[in-house]
């Protein structure tokens, strides 16, 4: 397949005088983070597949402030939250999809009470609507078919926001074997880095927060560890490293998957 | 005809009653400390949550076995209570039974009453041996010290003691029935203290008598003292469980609070015609601090739960970082919260409004240590059965660290420069944003 992208800013689509469906935030670490670029490029590409008229703020989009405000920086916050409101609002943006659940809640949950009212959708929500719909196609037995694959709950979508089945659908879409650890949905144990924990070193314990979630996880023998979110993508890829099963044992994003299984 | 035993009955009564109430009036007061928050509003909402959570005990049944045995205990509390009528009429006018005129469903009362204490006393029993035998880890944690390790004991001992002696006192009831005793006017049915007829049969009817009344006084005693002893101990919940589920939060968990007062300072650095050396609008003459530092900062809410918190474990035993090691324990939160308005209202009796003891919860009761450690996952205020909130003490507390210290741990600063000066929270250029839209893989 095309290495290329379609992608548009809104500033572009300003231009044109088209008005985008959907606002895709990109979030700083499906921007910066290498890993994470290929989860952006993956959903990019169901997207564009889908025929999704969507747009990206590009360089206009700053950080959420959501690991400021976790880590109790409320000034820096609300200034990042109005400062992206403010780019929001004159674009007139109405619904808005994310691959990020720390990203998802804060604009979700946090802006409207600072101006900023949009639907919000995490980027399962938004491709499971694509393939009710019928504009997202799967072929048959993709890669992963009949594969062992375990979902690690994200914090910020699960418990924080009660989403728990969006992603699993997606996943037994794939004919895979579906596997739950045992702390899973409400239950749903931390990969470690929410509430600011990604950005700094953890206080002294007998553990690493993300190595007993990941020795959880590779209990269950699975070939694929999926996730919904780039944090708990490093966390966990870094948990199996620990455990040299990178060779075995994939961390996966939801929408890598169904890219897989769509052919993109 | 009043007896010595109706005076001395009555006199306990108001006693109770007024020591409890003063108690109350106290923790009211100290509830009040905490700072606005609107909880109204949605009375539907918040009487479905309540009747589901606290009457319901929804949250409990996540871990089926001490559910089952707390309800046990939890039904058998609420239902023996309706006895508790009668024991105020028969002790203030020495009438037995007072309320047998009910006929079949005294009976079927009664019946039930002593079905229940039985399975009270089994619960109990079992808790106990989970406390001290079985040793469950979460009873065990670092803040759990000797008292509110021996708090959980009295309240198991102090109940298996009550409900034995409910039985002996039906027991013996029902021997002097049975042999037409004066006053003993039969009625009631014992389905589980009638086992205990073999054993006792053989006493005097003095004795009998006696050992009746020591029962009857016992159990009375033991309720006057449990009311007493309630608001001093994490067993409180089962008054406050009602109202703080009521008052729970109705959003998203995932939603912090916006700070107004924040809010307004940094509107006023986004609004080019603000005069930034107009006098502040309304402070309400107190100097308004960002964050909690001591308990008066934190909201009537969160003190609140300080004290409803029963100090159960679910939230640390599910805790990322408590149970990989690290100090932090959502429950010593809840813990420290209400022993430092304790504390506060001490010092207020013996040294008036204003005193100052130079003490607060953030760094004398709680560490930085603890609050850095929270991933903010919220499976403490998913687990909690009475819908208390660790983490946003733990944010307020946070907040003030960084907001008003500037003490945050260097790499957070670090990241804090990060999205100031390139609006992401590590060192990129805000230029690269899209790079990816063009880059091979």
């Amino acid at each position: 397949m095309s290495n290329a992208l379609n992608v548009r800013t809104m500033a572009e689509c300003l231009a044109s005088g088209e008005v985008p469906e959907v606002l895709f935030w990109v979030g700083c670490s499906g921007s910066f983070d290498d890993r994470a670029r290929k989860i952006t490029r993956a959903l990019v590409k169901i997207l564009n597949a889908a025929n999704v008229k969507f747009a990206v703020l590009g360089t206009e989009e700053t950080c959420t402030g959501d690991p400021a405000k976790r880590a109790g920086n409320e000034f820096l916050f609300q200034m990042q939250a109005m400062q992206n409101i403010q780019v929001l609002n004159a674009y007139e943006v109405k619904k808005i999809v994310t691959a990020c659940p720390h990203c998802f809640n804060t604009i979700k949950n946090e802006y409207p009470e600072l101006g900023g009212n949009y639907e919000v959708m995490h980027h399962t929500q938004f491709i499971q609507s694509l393939i009710s719909e019928g504009k997202l196609k799967l072929k048959e037995g993709g890669e992963f078919k009949g594969k062992r694959i375990t979902f690690h709950d994200p914090c910020y979508l699960g418990r924080a926001n009660d989403v728990y089945e969006a992603p699993r659908e997606l996943i037994q879409k794939l004919d895979v074997e579906l596997v739950e650890m045992k702390r899973c949905k409400q239950k749903g144990f931390c990969c470690g880095a929410g509430g600011a924990q990604m950005f700094k070193e953890a206080e002294p314990g007998n553990k690493e927060v993300n190595v007993e979630r990941t020795e959880e996880a590779l209990a269950l023998q699975p070939q694929v560890i999926a996730t919904g979110c780039p944090f708990c993508n490093t966390m966990m890829t870094d948990g199996v490293k620990n455990f040299n099963k990178e060779n075995d044992v994939k961390v996966l994003d939801v929408a890598e998957l169904i890219a897989n299984a769509a052919d993109l | 005809m009043m007896s010595i035993e109706n005076i001395a009955f009555i006199a306990l009564f108001v006693t109770a009653v007024t020591l409890f109430t003063l108690k109350i009036r106290e923790i009211i007061a100290n509830i009040r400390m905490g700072q606005a928050i609107d909880r109204s509003g949605n009375a539907s909402e918040r009487w479905k949550t309540m009747l589901l959570v606290a009457f319901g005990q929804k949250k409990m049944f996540s871990r089926p076995l001490p559910a089952v045995l707390h309800l046990a205990v939890y039904v058998g509390f609420v239902i023996i209570n309706i006895e508790l009528l009668e024991i105020i009429i028969d002790g203030a006018t020495g009438s037995h039974r007072a309320l047998s005129f009910l006929g079949g469903f005294y009976n079927l009362l009664i019946a039930s009453f002593e079905v229940l204490a039985f399975l009270v006393i089994v619960a109990c029993v079992i808790f106990l041996a989970r406390r001290n035998i079985v040793k469950v880890a979460r009873f065990h944690y670092r803040e759990m010290t000797s008292f509110p390790k021996s708090d959980a004991n009295l309240i198991l001992i102090a109940e298996v003691l009550m409900m034995s002696a409910f039985l002996i006192m039906n027991a013996s009831d029902l021997i002097l029935q049975g042999r037409g005793v004066e006053h003993f006017t039969v009625a009631g049915a014992f389905p589980i203290s009638q086992f205990l007829v073999p054993m006792m049969d053989g006493m005097s009817e003095g004795a009998l008598v006696l050992l009746e009344r020591a029962c009857w006084w016992f159990h009375i005693i033991g309720i006057f003292a449990l009311l007493n002893y309630l608001p001093y101990s994490k067993h409180f919940h089962i008054v406050l469980a009602f109202p703080n589920t009521y008052f729970s939060n109705l959003s998203a968990k995932g939603r912090l609070t916006n700070p107004e007062s924040v809010t307004r300072e940094v509107k006023l650095m986004f609004d080019p015609t603000a005069d930034p050396y107009a006098a502040p609008a309304d402070t309400n003459g107190a100097v308004q601090r960002f964050g909690a530092k001591d308990v008066p900062d934190l909201t009537w809410k969160q003190l609140l739960d300080a004290y409803t918190c029963t100090e159960c474990g679910r939230c640390s035993s599910s805790c990322p970082a408590n149970q990989t090691g690290k100090l932090l324990s959502p429950r010593k939160i809840m813990m420290d919260t209400r022993d430092r308005m304790e504390e506060i209202r001490t010092n207020i009796k013996k040294h008036g409004q204003d005193h100052n003891d130079g003490k607060s919860l953030l760094g004398d009761y709680i560490t930085a240590e603890e609050i850095w450690a929270c991933t903010s996952c919220n499976a403490c205020v998913q687990e909690c059965p009475v819908n208390i909130d660790p983490l946003g003490i733990i944010i307020d507390l946070r907040r003030y660290l960084v907001m008003e210290e500037s003490k945050a741990p260097t790499e957070l600063a670090g990241m804090f420069t990060n999205i100031e000066n390139n609006g992401a929270p590590w060192q990129f250029s805000p230029a690269d944003r899209i790079n990816w839209a063009n880059e091979t893989n």
